[in-house]
């Protein structure tokens, strides 16, 4: 009898997240019910990652407090429960942004996650994207209470592609998920234990694994970079857009991240919550090292279409989605003083003498020709000797005046 | 004197060998179960009342009851030998000096299960054991006991020792199956639970050594012989490991009839406190339990006597009691300063996190530099406040119970030693010469009247 009932097709169980109901397939996450919702109810979470199996759990910051367990047993959970690894209940009742306690222990996580981490993010080519980062601003507090030394690593590099940096680390083990779920050998993993912990390849063995840079993809701070892009340019400054190329090792569908003509950093394409988009075919379009690290110029990609980020991210600002002109900030910024520094040296070299017609050259133009002679056809060597010695004799001669 | 189960055969010389055991009446119980059904055994150990000696106290017969045995599914049984708790060392007496009671515990246990393998897991430092247990189990095998169709039941088993590498974090049971099937030890997240998907994916029950060991006499007298001794929940006897500054440290083996007071100061036990001092603090339970000071120790917040049992050591919850916990022991004298103590407890949880989980891998080095300013005379009344409340953000916000274990010491001595941690503070250069001392800490507590 029993066997029969659990044969029958699961219907679908309600959960009430913040006070909004949702219907979602039995074996759904919290977390993910939550994400069903939306961004607004959605708990942060940094090592959860949903295309990698067994991720999750570790963190601590996607703690929600379940205020009704479910219908049969509507009693309220103890502790609170990591979102990400707890399977909804039909008719349980959570609370997340509406939970003093939750709120409460968010802070604590989040002060815990930094009080060994560097802040170094002026010079961290994670800044822009990084979820620490986020996660900071939006539950972490002004000031750190931890007065200590923080604890810190030699930064190494594990295989051509890829930095690691310990001291920036998180311990979220998605990379480790990463090169056990795509990679058919992983050589890097935890060493140690505690808070001393270090996540390395034992005796500085080198990655090279064919999927290896989607590691620096799923990290979620920047403690996995690319060694090709690193301080190449911050990301709010690079355009990102979809595009493919036909790629045998993988789907080939990635984002560029361009400035003007060139190809800063290539990829995976991201959703909403910052992990790697599926395709029509519900699998992660997780890209190969060649796609990612090999293929840097414009004309080896087919673009689609300007990615879509996030409105809220630093990364959208200023693209795309201007639709008012500008105005020059220069006058203002000027306040009535003449420009010096550019404009005097141009002058000084005399380069932008409007009235040296470069078609009237005998041949190609040099720096001496712009050097205070008023230019005629066929003039010689020694007029140009001439003009270099009144010019270092005093610079009055340089004035445009005397022309 | 108590009545005594597990070590009462302890002063027979010959007794680690397997004739001496199997003359004073061992491996009966194997005999008895053998002819009983797997389903009236944990009916009987769920009669017996015991619950799990390994330190959170649940009720055996129930988790045996919990295990899932679907059709086809090997299921195991995992001994928990990983006694690292600082303070507690009663497995290891039980395994060095009796080790077929252990073993009989785990055939009976295995046949009750119906596990096949079953491993017994114990921590690495415990090597010279390791030895006894194999040889142990040897000499079960030579006798029919082990191997091949025990005693012509149709029932197979074998036993394995497996030895840990020395993390505290393996004692926990999910972190002790990661380790077993050669992985990090890092705990797993819950649910499920080992009863459902343990070690190799299948169910599994991790019962301590004592709790197994318990097995054998409740065989031997029934389930409701057992459950007589002992006073309400707390039933049978309990091997108490007592340290610190007593007489007598050693493990005793106790009914949970007697009170602490005597416990402590009783020839038959421990023995009272050396060189005259007075008692100031204890653990009663292995370093992860509250610290109680010495007057809510022997009295409870009520003023009634409190008992060496689960329920009387846990009464008044952590504001004014403690718990039984794994049974380790720990005396303080006058002259020990709790903040130094509570300092190495914390040295000790920083050090064994596994750093699996964020607020732990954190929280507790940090709680352990705070604890050094402190001790080292450079503390300030913030840093109190500051402890507080990285304590309270640990507790039971992480996977596994380490994260409590090293919240709770903290959060007992701040709330009962307040004064020792302001005084550190107020007298920086005294704190470095001298310790508190016993201040108020055994005064008469004034019993709340009630209406």
């Amino acid at each position: 009898m029993a066997e029969e009932i659990k044969k029958e097709p699961p219907a679908n169980f309600k959960i009430t997240i913040d006070n909004i109901t949702i219907e979602v397939p039995p074996g759904t996450t919290i977390l993910n019910a939550a994400r069903m919702i939306g961004p607004e109810v959605a708990p942060p979470a940094m090592c959860y990652y949903s295309k990698l199996k067994d991720s999750g759990g570790k963190c601590r910051t996607c703690l929600v407090e379940v205020a009704a367990g479910s219908t049969a047993d509507p009693r309220p959970m103890p502790k609170l429960v990591a979102s990400c690894r707890t399977n909804v209940m039909d008719g349980m009742v959570v609370k997340n942004v509406t939970s003093e306690k939750t709120l409460d222990a968010r802070k604590g996580v989040v002060e815990f996650l930094l009080i060994n981490h560097p802040l170094d993010c002026p010079i961290c080519d994670q800044a822009g994207e990084c979820h620490l980062q986020d996660l900071s601003y939006e539950h972490g507090v002004v000031q750190t209470r931890y007065e200590f030394k923080r604890r810190a690593f030699v930064r190494e590099d594990i295989g051509p592609y890829i930095q690691l940096h310990m001291t920036r680390c998180i311990l979220c083990y998605r990379c480790v998920y990463v090169a056990d779920q795509l990679t058919d050998n992983r050589v890097h993993g935890i060493l140690d234990r505690g808070d001393h912990s270090d996540i390395s390849t034992y005796i500085s063995k080198a990655i090279e694994n064919d999927f290896s840079g989607n590691m620096i993809d799923v990290c979620p701070v920047g403690a996995l970079t690319d060694r090709t892009f690193r301080f190449k340019n911050r990301v709010w400054f690079l355009k990102p857009m979809d595009a493919h190329r036909d790629c045998d090792k993988c789907c080939g569908k990635v984002t560029l991240w361009n400035r003007g003509d060139e190809v800063y950093r290539v990829t995976t394409r991201k959703d909403q919550w910052g992990e790697v988009q599926n395709d029509e075919n519900g699998k992660p379009m997780w890209i190969c090292n060649n796609c990612r690290f090999d293929k840097k110029q414009t004309s080896d990609w087919v673009i689609e279409k300007p990615t879509s980020i996030n409105r809220h991210s630093v990364i959208s600002a200023n693209h795309y989605q201007v639709k008012v002109m500008p105005h020059d900030p220069l006058d203002k910024l000027l306040n009535g003083r003449s420009p010096l520094l550019l404009m005097d040296i141009h002058e000084e070299s005399k380069v932008n003498q409007q009235d040296v017609h470069l078609d009237e050259l005998f041949g190609p133009a040099t720096g001496k020709t712009f050097n205070g002679e008023p230019l005629a056809t066929g003039h010689n060597v020694t007029d140009i000797k001439e003009g270099v010695g009144a010019n270092t004799q005093g610079t009055d001669s340089t004035n445009p005046g005397t022309h | 004197m108590s009545k005594k189960l597990l070590l009462d055969k302890i002063g027979i010389e010959g007794i680690k060998g397997f004739e001496v055991y199997r003359r004073e009446g061992g491996y009966k119980s194997v005999e008895k179960a053998f002819k009983m059904q797997p389903n009236d055994i944990v009916e009987e150990v769920k009669k017996s009342g015991l619950r799990g000696r390994g330190g959170a106290g649940f009720p055996t017969g129930m988790k045996w009851s919990f295990l899932a045995k679907p059709e086809g599914v090997a299921r195991y049984l995992v001994c928990n030998a990983d006694e690292s708790e600082p303070g507690t060392f009663k497995d290891r007496y039980l395994m060095e000096f009796i080790p077929h009671l252990l073993i009989e515990g785990m055939i009976v246990s295995s046949y009750t299960l119906g596990s096949k393998i079953s491993y017994i897991y114990i921590r690495g430092e415990y090597d010279w054991i390791t030895d006894i247990l194999e040889n142990a189990i040897e000499e079960a095998r030579q006798n029919g006991f082990l191997g091949k169709n025990i005693l012509d039941s149709g029932f197979d088993c074998e036993i394995y020792v497996h030895r840990g590498a020395g993390a505290y974090i393996c004692g926990e049971e999910t972190a002790l199956l990661e380790s077993l099937e050669g992985k990090r030890g890092l705990p797993r997240i819950k649910p499920p639970f080992p009863a459902v998907k343990g070690v190799w994916g299948s169910p599994t029950v991790v019962n301590n050594v004592e709790t197994i060991a318990a097995i054998v006499p409740i065989i031997n007298e029934g389930g409701e012989a057992y459950s007589k001794i002992g006073v309400g929940r707390s039933t049978g006897t309990k091997l108490i490991s007592a340290c610190g500054n007593i007489n007598k440290p050693g493990v005793y083996e106790i009914d949970m009839t007697i009170s602490v007071e005597e416990f402590i100061f009783s020839d038959e036990y421990c023995g009272g406190i050396p060189n005259g001092k007075r008692l100031k603090a204890c653990i009663p339970g292995g370093s992860s339990v509250p610290i109680l000071p010495a007057n809510l120790l022997l009295k409870t917040a009520k003023g009634e006597t409190r008992l060496m049992n689960y329920e009387s050591l846990a009464d008044g919850g952590f504001v004014t009691g403690s718990m039984m916990g794994s049974g380790g022991f720990i005396v303080l004298d006058e002259d020990q300063c709790v903040v130094r103590h509570t300092l190495t407890l914390a040295r000790f949880y920083h050090h064994e996190s596994c750093g699996q989980c964020s607020p732990c891998r954190e929280g507790t080095g940090w709680m352990e530099k705070v604890f050094t300013k402190i001790e080292n005379g450079k503390g300030e009344m913030k840093d109190i406040d500051l402890l507080w409340d990285i304590q309270r953000k640990i507790e039971g916000n992480t996977i596994c119970p380490l994260g409590d274990a090293a919240a709770w010491p903290v959060a007992a001595a701040i709330r009962h030693f307040r004064d020792e941690f302001e005084w550190h503070v107020l007298n920086p250069e005294e704190c470095l010469k001298r310790n508190y001392g016993l201040a108020h800490y055994a005064d008469e507590l004034q019993a709340p009247v009630t209406a």
